[in-house]
C-alpha cells in the first residue's frame, strides 16, 4: 500500500436513539503510512461524518482515553499506525465488556467506582503527611517494589481482555488490583489493612483465573497478572496467619 | 425558556465549584476540602480528571532542593527568563512555596526519581543555573496527576461530575453565582448554583495548528472569565517549545537536553553557538547552548530554517536532537517514554539515531489576571494553573515552573475560595435559573444548524483560525502579519456567529457540538492573543518582532497587557505596570558565564 491509497475502516456504531441494534458503517480514508488510527478517525469526524463518536485527548498514549477494539483486540487508537494495519479493512468496535454510551464511547463508571472501593490511593502515616516541609526518603530498591504498577494509565484495555470481567462485572479486575498492589508495595503506605477486605472478598483477587490476557494487552507494561499473583500470595498468607493466630492484629 | 430543543436546566446547589480536573483543579479541590471539610465541593471537568492535559507533562517540576541552590537563584532565573515582565512579589511567593508543595506530593505518593540513598533526584532544565527540576522519569505530569487524583479519592466531600462541559459562568449583583454546562453523556443542561468557583481549565495551545497540547486544550476558561469583564493578561506571550515531532507536535521533553542531549543542524553543527548561546563545550553548561531558554532556542531554529540548514522531513524542516552518547542504560532509566515515542511514531531508536524535532506551540504564558490567592476582579471567581496569570512567567516561562505553579497556586486558590464560600451568602431565587435557561438556549440552538444554508463545518473554521495564528502571530511577528491575523479572526468570529453546519443533531455525547462550543471560546482567546501582540510595540521574551519594534523597550513596555473581551467586536487592549521588587531590568544573557557542571 502506498500513501494516498484509501484504507477502509468498518466501525460498529450504536446510538441511544436507535437502541434496538448496533450497525456497521464503512469509511474510506486516505492512507498514510505514518498516520495513527486516531488520526484516521479524526479525518472522518472533521471531513466525512461528524456523527462518528469516540474519545481522545493526548494523542500520545498517556491519557488513556482512546481505547477501542481493533480487529478484535483492545488497543489505544493513538498508538497504532496505519502502516501496521494495512491493507485493511480495519474493524473497530467499542471496548468489550463495557456498556456503550455511543459508538466507540464506553461507560467507565464501574471502574471509577472501584478505585475508591479498593483504596487505590496512598495512605501516608499521619505524622508524615502533616509535616511535608521536605520529602521523605525512598531508595530506588524500595521504589522498584511498586514502580511498574504505578504506570497504569487507566485505559481499561485489560478489562476488555479479561474473560472473567466479561462474565462477572463485579470482579475488581486487573487494573484495580494492580493499583491495590501498587499502594500495598509502597514503603510509605500504611493503608494495607483497609485494602485487605476488598482484596479477599469474593469479587476480589480470587476471581482471577490466571488467563494473563491483561498483561498481553497492557500498553504500559504494568503486568497486572503479576500484581494479582502478588495479591493472591498476600491473601493466602493472611488466611494462613489468621488460621494459626486468630485475633492477630494487622 | 424551555423549548423543544432546550431541555429544562437542572439546578444543583453547592458551596464551591472547581472547573477542571488537571493538576491545578485537583490541588485546589484538595486544599479547599482540607481547609473546610464541611463544604459541598463539586469538581467538574470535561474529561475524567486523570485524562487532563497535565498527564502529558514529561520533564519535571521546579523547587529549590540542593544545597547549592537558593530561593534567590530560583527567583533570578525566573525573572530574567521572563525578561523582567514577571510580577516579582508573585515570583517571591512562588519560589518559597515550591519545596513544600512538591514535598507534600511526595508524601501523598508521587514516585519522584531518587538518588541511591533515597533522596529526591534533580535535573537541569533550560535557563537554570542549578539542577532544580524534580522529575518522575519522563512521566512527571502523569505521576503528579495520578497522585493528586488518587489522593482526592480519600475525600468524599469532593464530589465529581466527570464529563461535564462548562459553557458559561453566571453572575448576579454580588458576583459569581452559577456555573452552567452540559452533562455530556445525557446532553442535558445543568447549572451549579454556588458561592464561589475556581477556574482551572488549562491553556489554549490548540488555537494554533502545530502544538504539543492535548485536544482538550482549547482555552474555554479564559473566555468564560473574559465574558464577565475579567482581564486576560499578557496573552501575546505564547511559548514555542523548541523540540516537538514534526507533524504531530508530540513533545520531546527538555529533560533530554537536561540529561545532556545536543541539537544539530543539517550540517551536523551545534548551531546554537551562532546565536549567542555558546561556547559549545562537550559538557553541559547551565543556561548555555542546549540549556538556553525556550524562546531563544525556538527563534534560533526559525533562523536556521530560513537559512536552509534544516533536515527535510515529510512534515517540514527539522533539526536533530542527538541522545546517542547518553547510552542505552541512561535513556531507559531517565527517558523511557521519549525512547518509546521515538520508536513507535518515527521508527527510530534514539540509542542509535538522532530524533528530528522542530518548534511547536506549547504553553500560554498569559491568562486570567489573578492575585496571589487566585482571586479575580469578579467577586467569588478564582483561577489557577495554566488558564491563570499570576504574573510569575513574564514574557517567557521557564520549563518546570508550570507544574510547580499548579500546586502552589492551585492550593492558594482552593483555600481562598473555600474561605470565600464560607463567608458569602447562599444564592437562591429563580433569576439565576432563568438566566441559565437563556444561556443554554443559545447553545442548544447551535444543534440545529445544518448545511442547507451553506454554513461551514466546525473543522473548516477551526483550521482557518489555526492558520491565521500560525501565519500572523508566530515565533517572529510583524505589524502586517498581525494585522492580517486580527482581520481574519474578526471575519471568522462573524462567520461563527452566523452559524455552523453540524452533521450531528442529537444530544447524547455529541462531540461535534462540543467542539463547536469550544471553537466559539477559542476564537475569543485567539483574538486577545493577536490584538495584544499587535499592541506591544517592542520585542521581549517570546514576543519577537521583525519590523520597527525589534528591540526591547523598557521605557514604554515594561507593562502587562490587559485584554478585555467583547462578544461582538475585537478585544480592547490596555496596559498596566509590572510590579518590581528587588531585580531591576537588565541585559538578558545566556551562554559563556555559567560554570562547568558534572551530571550525576
Ligand atoms: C506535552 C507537554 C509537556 C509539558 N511538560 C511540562 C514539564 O515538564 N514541566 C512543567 O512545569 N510544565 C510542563 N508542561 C506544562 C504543564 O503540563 C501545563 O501547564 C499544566 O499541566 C496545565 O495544568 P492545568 O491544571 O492548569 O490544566 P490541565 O491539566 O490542562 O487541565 C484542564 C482541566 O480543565 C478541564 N476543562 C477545560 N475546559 C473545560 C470546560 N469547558 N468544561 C469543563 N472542564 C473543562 C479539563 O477537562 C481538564 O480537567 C507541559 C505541557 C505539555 C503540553
Ligand atoms: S493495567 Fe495496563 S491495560 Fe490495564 S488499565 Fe492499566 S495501563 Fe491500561
Ligand atoms: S489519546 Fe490519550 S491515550 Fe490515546
Amino acid at each position: 500500500m502506498t500513501d494516498g491509497d484509501a484504507i477502509r475502516l468498518d466501525v460498529l456504531r450504536w446510538h441511544p436513539d436507535r437502541p434496538a441494534a448496533p450497525w456497521w458503517q464503512s469509511y474510506e480514508v486516505p492512507y498514510r503510512a505514518d498516520s495513527t488510527l486516531l488520526e484516521a478517525l479524526q479525518t472522518i469526524k472533521d471531513a466525512l461524518d461528524g456523527t462518528l463518536t469516540f474519545r481522545w485527548s493526548c494523542r500520545m498514549a498517556i491519557c488513556g482515553s482512546c481505547g477501542c477494539m481493533v480487529n478484535g483486540r483492545p488497543e489505544l487508537s493513538c498508538h497504532l499506525l496505519l502502516r501496521d494495519l494495512a491493507p485493511g479493512p480495519v474493524r473497530l468496535e467499542p471496548l468489550a465488556h463495557f456498556p456503550v454510551i455511543r459508538d466507540l464511547v464506553i461507560d467507565q463508571q464501574d471502574f471509577l467506582e472501584k478505585l475508591p472501593a479498593v483504596g487505590a490511593y496512598l495512605v501516608p502515616a499521619a505524622d508524615a503527611e502533616a509535616a511535608p516541609d521536605t520529602p521523605s526518603r525512598q531508595t530506588p530498591a524500595q521504589m522498584a517494589e511498586y514502580y511498574q504498577y504505578a504506570q497504569c494509565i487507566n485505559c481499561l484495555l485489560c478489562y476488555s481482555a479479561c474473560p472473567q470481567y466479561g462474565l462477572k462485572p463485579d470482579f475488581l479486575g486487573p487494573a484495580a488490583l494492580a493499583l491495590m498492589a501498587r499502594h500495598d508495595a509502597d514503603s510509605r503506605d500504611t493503608g494495607g489493612s483497609a485494602r485487605k477486605a476488598a482484596r479477599d472478598a469474593e469479587s476480589g483477587v480470587w476471581d482471577c483465573t490466571l488467563v494473563g490476557h491483561c498483561t498481553e494487552v497492557c500498553p504500559q507494561g504494568v503486568d497486572p497478572a503479576r500484581a494479582i499473583n502478588r495479591n493472591k500470595t498476600a491473601s493466602a498468607r493472611d488466611y494462613v496467619f489468621d488460621l494459626l493466630m486468630p485475633g492477630r492484629r494487622r | 425558556m424551555v423549548t423543544a430543543q432546550t431541555p429544562e436546566v437542572q439546578v444543583i446547589d453547592c458551596d464551591l465549584v472547581i472547573v477542571g480536573g488537571g493538576g491545578a483543579g485537583l490541588r485546589a479541590a484538595l486544599a479547599a476540602t482540607l481547609a473546610d471539610p464541611g463544604l459541598d465541593i463539586r469538581l467538574v471537568s470535561k474529561v475524567v480528571p486523570m485524562r487532563s492535559h497535565t498527564v502529558a507533562a514529561e520533564g519535571g517540576a521546579a523547587a529549590v532542593l540542593r544545597d547549592d541552590d537558593s530561593f534567590e537563584q530560583h527567583f533570578e532565573d525566573t525573572v530574567s527568563g521572563g525578561e523582567w515582565l514577571c510580577d516579582q512579589p508573585a515570583v517571591e511567593a512562588f519560589v518559597a512555596a515550591c519545596p513544600r508543595e512538591l514535598s507534600q506530593l511526595e508524601r501523598w505518593g508521587c514516585p519522584w526519581s531518587r538518588q541511591d540513598d533515597g533522596r529526591v533526584q534533580t535535573r537541569f532544565f533550560g535557563g537554570m543555573r542549578v539542577q532544580r527540576t524534580w522529575f518522575a522519569a519522563d512521566r512527571t505530569g502523569f505521576h503528579m496527576l495520578h497522585t493528586l487524583f488518587q489522593t482526592s479519592l480519600r475525600y468524599p466531600s469532593i464530589r465529581r461530575h466527570d464529563e461535564f462541559f462548562c459553557t458559561d459562568l453566571l453572575v448576579d449583583e454580588r458576583g459569581l453565582a452559577g456555573v452552567l454546562g452540559v452533562d455530556i453523556a445525557a446532553g442535558t443542561p445543568v447549572v451549579y448554583r454556588t458561592r464561589a468557583a475556581v477556574l482551572a481549565t488549562g491553556g489554549a495551545g490548540r488555537v494554533y495548528a502545530h502544538n504539543t497540547n492535548a485536544g482538550i486544550v482549547t482555552g474555554e476558561g479564559m473566555a468564560l472569565a473574559g465574558a464577565h469583564g475579567v482581564a486576560l493578561r499578557d496573552m501575546e506571550f505564547v511559548q514555542w517549545h523548541p523540540t516537538a515531532l514534526p507533524g504531530s507536535g508530540i513533545l520531546i521533553t527538555e529533560g533530554c537536553r537536561g540529561e545532556g542531549g545536543l541539537l544539530l543542524n543539517a550540517e551536523g553543527r551545534r548551531y546554537l553557538q551562532d546565536y549567542g548561546l555558546g561556547p559549545p563545550e562537550p559538557w553541559p553548561r547551565p543556561r548555555a547552548m542546549e540549556l538556553g531558554p525556550r524562546d531563544r532556542l525556538s527563534q534560533a531554529f526559525w533562523q536556521e530554517e530560513r537559512a536552509g540548514r534544516t533536515v527535510a522531513t515529510p512534515q517540514g524542516g527539522a533539526v536533530l536532537l542527538d541522545l546517542r552518547h547518553l547510552g542505552a542504560a541512561r535513556l531507559a532509566e531517565r527517558l523511557p517514554m521519549i525512547s518509546e515515542v521515538a520508536r513507535r511514531f518515527l521508527g527510530i531508536d534514539p540509542v542509535a539515531t538522532p530524533i528530528p524535532v522542530r518548534p511547536a506551540v506549547h504553553y500560554t504564558m498569559g491568562g486570567i489576571a489573578t492575585g496571589l490567592d487566585g482571586e479575580t476582579t469578579l467577586p467569588g471567581l478564582f483561577a489557577a494553573g495554566e488558564c491563570a496569570s499570576t504574573g510569575i512567567h513574564g514574557a517567557n516561562r521557564l520549563g518546570s515552573n508550570s507544574l510547580a505553579e499548579l500546586l502552589v497556586f492551585g492550593r492558594a486558590a482552593g483555600e481562598a475560595a473555600a474561605a470565600w464560600a464560607r463567608s458569602a451568602p447562599a444564592r437562591a431565587g429563580g433569576s439565576l435559573q432563568r438566566d441559565a435557561q437563556a444561556h443554554a438556549q443559545h447553545w442548544y440552538a447551535q444543534l440545529t444548524g445544518d448545511r442547507s444554508a451553506g454554513q461551514p463545518r466546525v473543522a473548516e473554521l477551526r483550521t482557518a483560525m489555526q492558520a491565521a495564528m500560525e501565519d500572523g502571530v508566530g515565533i517572529f511577528r510583524d505589524a502586517d502579519g498581525m494585522q492580517r491575523a486580527c482581520q481574519t479572526l474578526g471575519e471568522l468570529r462573524a462567520r461563527y456567529s452566523a452559524g455552523l453546519a453540524l452533521d450531528d443533531h442529537s444530544r447524547h455525547f455529541n462531540t461535534e457540538w462540543l467542539s463547536a462550543i469550544e471553537l466559539g471560546h477559542s476564537l475569543q482567546v485567539a483574538e486577545t492573543i493577536a490584538h495584544a501582540a499587535l499592541a506591544r510595540r517592542e520585542s521581549r521574551g517570546a514576543h519577537v518582532r521583525r519590523d520597527d519594534w525589534s528591540a526591547r523597550n523598557d521605557e514604554n513596555f515594561l507593562v502587562h497587557s490587559l485584554a478585555y473581551c467583547d462578544p461582538e467586536g475585537p478585544p480592547r487592549i490596555e496596559h498596566a505596570p509590572v510590579r518590581l521588587t528587588r531585580s531591576a531590568p537588565a541585559e538578558r544573557s545566556y551562554g559563556g558565564a555559567g560554570a562547568r557542571v558534572t551530571l550525576d
